[in-house]
């Protein structure tokens, strides 16, 4: 029950923060538009990024948070191999059971298995973070769309912008910055005008210069971790981009030479009478 | 019918086929997907290898663990069992292939190549799915002293070979190896 | 399903055969090869086609999916995903039946535009107007329910304002809305329930839709002209000459449909659908999916209560009451003119309903709050004053222009230009 409360208020503070002025739109910035690999009619991932983008959340995320619908077989799509996604999983201790005696036990993951989430269920997230649970990863990049408003929403069909997932985390790992002044921030907030519901939120700045050390030459800087993490939880929310934008092609090729011969067909049989 | 026509006709002719051929392919590259969604998917195909502790199994016990939905038996038999198996002649057999999939495919089915291999032959370890249609083999039945399967009459010998019955392949055996003295991994 | 006489004669011992113990290719010939369409039919009237089209392609989506999908609270948003990242291809799978909602309405909403444009709802094609109104009616009941299936945020949330609804009809509306729920709030039981009716209605939508068909092919097409067919020279056999305009049609719109499925799957979803559902925790937002936008702005555009009426239930019954209108217009036209063509001030207003019509939905995003209310109220009244006041005075008041005496004229007429060519060829039957 005190959990519960706990959650309650927590969820408030959030909405709560929302609702003390109404009449602003938040986030109060929007986020920066940037330009991501994986845009585009032929985007592709950067394996690399990708690589350096699961090192920053093994090290900075994942301590709070989950992602739990990745599993280690997934992360083949980064690069690795087999073997190094074995070697990989075998980092991580996961529960497995009954066991013949009907207990339950722990053992190394395997590739089959998916990332173990930090807490045993979002009640003990809640109560280990001050109330507010931090939220699992997996779906995150598509879970957040700032709105984008007339008439850009429009454009957005023909330049085909479906980024603002990762614009906005990007945006908001680098947006913490101090209150401005008379602003009163809630005590275990964090003021950041890139959150979306609200002036500050509950998760302090998760990220710092050359917190994650790169071997493949990488700056280790805050705006590159921000961006490559940005750019893997994309994968993580959209692990089927890349076969998506390529059967795309190949169907528009095919449908519009179709509609073509249809057209002159159609043409051919209306060519007698008049209409 | 002028040449004119004639040309007319021929072009006319190439473009409807044309673009029936282009429908047939639209409908068959749209269907694709529709069939290939019902194979076993990315999860389904990563399952877990399985780990089994067979320390505790003496010799002429069984257990049944599950692999991929499906029993699989492990047996430790007894010299006895293992000497039965060996005086069978290979003529004998109905399905004179080992169907072990840690060896090679076509090896004969003597009782060492139907076994853990050399020194562990007392182990032998088989997916518990009657070649037949599929229902699971009753352990130490039938006439062979091995297995039986009770939906249509299929007879195994403690090799886990098909001697009598309407099942026409031995009870494969799944690519397994002991990780230590005690422990096997199936898969 | 063809008023006229049957011009079909078996040709080979086979088709005799079943001719005469059951002529369904006698059915097949009189409705799609043989059955005489106007000749100046337009683009617009394809979209019948593409929406037995989409009707097919949700249908089929929708059953592969149901092969991975778990109507459960616990299970089914994990299905989903599953069928996201593991079912192969079930990304595209899903994207298509998302999308293929969306695309559906588009398609009727340009269907149900042109039938308003050119008059199709006029006698003697009442009854074919009034079927596609409940077409209508059951494609929104069967989207809505689709859209709680993922159950994430705005699936729970959308069912339960909807389901809200019925709680404001007077002394039963708690009970009725209990009734729908199986419960006291939207949980498993309503989940378990929408997933059937969702994998039923399609199929009622679909024999709808042969009752649809059957009354517009004894009433015949309409026309951009609006005047009825009147000799064989207004006709062409609906095969080759609708078959591959209507297959030109869908193919165009499928370039559409496979644009947004590759390119911007999640542009007309919403982000808060990929966040699992949780019933102790609403979006900032609540807003339905795009089709319904402009419904959702007459609800809220009644925040004053109408005598006995209190606002929730004066919202309840203006939004049902905006769809239910459609019911009556063919009643509610008293023009003895049929197309816009040739009535300058109902092109207008139609327009104008047109531009409206878009506008409600934009607000229908907008929160309720600030200007946007009495935009809301403005724009709702318009949208009903078309249909109640407009429809009917502007039918006794306006002078149309003066009508052709067929469609072959009018098509002789708009083609005088070019070449004249022989009278159509008379291969048509009627």
């Amino acid at each position: 029950m005190k959990t519960f409360l706990k959650a309650l208020t927590v969820a408030g503070i959030a909405v709560g923060t929302a609702g003390a002025a109404q009449a602003a739109e938040y986030p109060l910035v929007k986020p920066v538009e940037l330009d991501w690999s994986f845009a585009g009619p032929f985007g592709t991932y950067d394996k690399g990024q990708l690589q350096r983008g699961l090192k920053v959340y093994r090290e900075a995320c994942a301590a709070c948070h989950g992602l739990e619908r990745v599993a280690f077989r997934n992360l083949q799509d980064l690069g690795y191999t087999d073997a190094q996604v074995r070697a990989l999983a075998a980092e991580y201790e996961v529960e497995d059971g009954p066991d013949a005696s009907g207990d339950m036990f722990t053992r190394p993951a395997i590739p089959s298995d998916t990332f173990p989430s930090p807490f045993a269920n979002p009640e003990a997230a809640a109560a280990a973070n001050n109330g507010a649970a931090p939220p699992d990863l997996s779906l995150i990049a598509k879970a957040r769309a700032v709105t984008r408003g007339f008439p850009t929403f429009v454009f957005d069909i023909f330049t085909q912008y479906a980024e603002s997932g990762p614009d906005y985390i990007h945006s908001l790992l680098v947006g913490y910055q101090d209150a401005p002044e008379g602003e009163e921030v809630q005590p275990g907030t964090y003021y950041n005008p890139h959150f979306i519901a609200g002036t500050a939120l509950s998760m302090p700045p998760p990220l710092s210069e050359g917190q994650v050390t790169y071997d493949d030459g990488a700056p280790e800087t805050l705006d590159q971790y921000a961006r490559d993490i940005s750019a893997f939880l994309m994968w993580a929310a959209e692990p089927k981009l890349e076969a998506r934008k390529q059967m795309g092609f190949n169907v528009m090729v095919f449908l519009l030479l179709f509609a073509g011969l249809i057209y002159l067909t159609k043409r051919k049989v209306w060519s007698t009478v008049e209409h | 019918m002028s040449a004119n026509e004639a040309t007319d006709h021929n072009r006319r002719d190439f473009l409807y086929i044309a673009t029936g051929m282009a429908g047939v392919v639209a409908v068959g590259g749209a269907a694709w997907p529709f069939i290939d969604q019902m194979r076993p998917d990315a999860s389904t195909l990563a399952l877990a290898t399985i780990d089994v502790d067979v320390s505790a199994i003496e010799p002429g016990m069984s257990v049944t663990a599950k692999w991929r939905g499906k029993p699989i038996f492990i047996r430790n038999r007894t010299e006895q069992e293992i000497e039965e198996a060996r005086q069978v002649p290979l003529a004998d057999l109905k399905d004179p292939v080992a169907r072990n999939d840690n060896i090679d495919a076509n090896a004969e089915a003597t009782d060492l190549a139907r076994s853990a291999g050399e020194g562990k032959e007392n182990w032998i370890v088989m997916i518990g799915s009657c070649t037949h249609l599929g229902c699971v083999p009753l352990g130490q039945a039938g006439d062979f002293g091995g297995w039986f399967c009770p939906c249509h009459g299929s007879h195994y010998d403690t090799a886990g070979r098909i001697r009598v019955g309407p099942a026409p392949t031995n009870l494969p055996v799944p690519t397994f190896q002991f990780i230590s003295d005690t422990v096997i991994r199936i898969g | 399903m063809s008023g006229g006489h049957s011009t079909y004669s078996p040709q080979t011992g086979i088709e005799r055969w079943f001719d005469a113990r059951m002529p369904l290719p006698r059915l097949i010939h009189d409705s799609f090869v043989s059955y005489p369409v106007p000749r100046n039919l337009n683009y617009a009237y394809t979209f019948g086609g593409i929406l037995s089209l989409m009707l097919v392609v949700q249908i089929v989506t929708g059953i592969v999916l149901a092969m991975h999908y778990a109507a459960h609270t616990g299970a089914a948003f994990d299905s989903v995903e599953k069928i996201m990242r593991d079912v192969n291809s079930g990304w595209l799978i899903r994207y298509l039946h998302a999308n293929g909602a969306s695309m559906f309405f588009i398609a009727v909403y340009i269907h149900i535009f042109r039938g308003l444009y050119y008059g199709s709802y006029k006698a003697p094609r009442e009854l074919l107007w009034i079927l596609g109104v409940i077409i209508y009616l059951l494609m929104m009941a069967t989207a809505f329910m689709g859209y709680v299936l993922p159950w994430g945020q705005m699936s729970f949330w959308g069912a339960t304002v909807i389901t809200g609804f019925f709680t404001a009809i007077p002394l039963v509306g708690e009970w009725v809305q209990q009734l729908l729920l199986g419960g006291f709030a939207v949980d498993n039981p309503t989940l378990n329930r929408f997933f059937s009716l969702h994998y039923l209605l399609p199929f009622m939508i679909a024999g709808v839709v042969v009752l649809h068909v059957w009354a517009l092919h004894v009433t015949g097409q309409t026309n951009p002209t609006g005047i009825e067919v009147k000799s064989k020279t207004d006709t062409l056999p609906f095969t080759p000459y609708a078959t591959i305009k209507d297959a030109f049609g869908m193919v165009l719109f499928l370039v559409m449909f496979a644009y947004f499925v590759f390119y911007i799957p999640n542009y007309l979803g919403h982000a808060d659908n990929y966040i699992p559902a949780d019933p102790l925790k609403t979006p900032a937002h609540i807003v339905p999916e795009w089709y319904f936008l402009p419904f959702y702005a007459i609800l809220r555009a009644i925040t004053f209560n109408i005598g006995p009426i209190d606002s929730k239930l004066g919202g309840v019954l203006a939004m049902f009451g905006a769809i239910a209108v459609l019911f009556f217009v063919p009643w509610l036209d008293t023009s003895k003119v049929r197309s816009a063509v040739y009535r300058p001030w109902y092109k207008l207003f139609f327009w104008l309903f047109a531009i409206n019509a878009v506008f409600l939905g934009w607000l229908g995003a907008m929160p309720a709050e600030g200007i946007y209310i009495p935009l809301m109220q403005a724009s709702t009244l318009f949208y009903f004053a078309f249909f109640l006041i407009i429809m009917p005075v502007l039918g006794l008041l306006e002078k149309p222009r003066r009508l052709p005496n067929s469609i072959t004229e009018a098509v002789l007429e708009k083609n005088k230009a070019s070449a004249p060519l022989p009278a159509a060829s008379t291969e048509t039957t009627s």
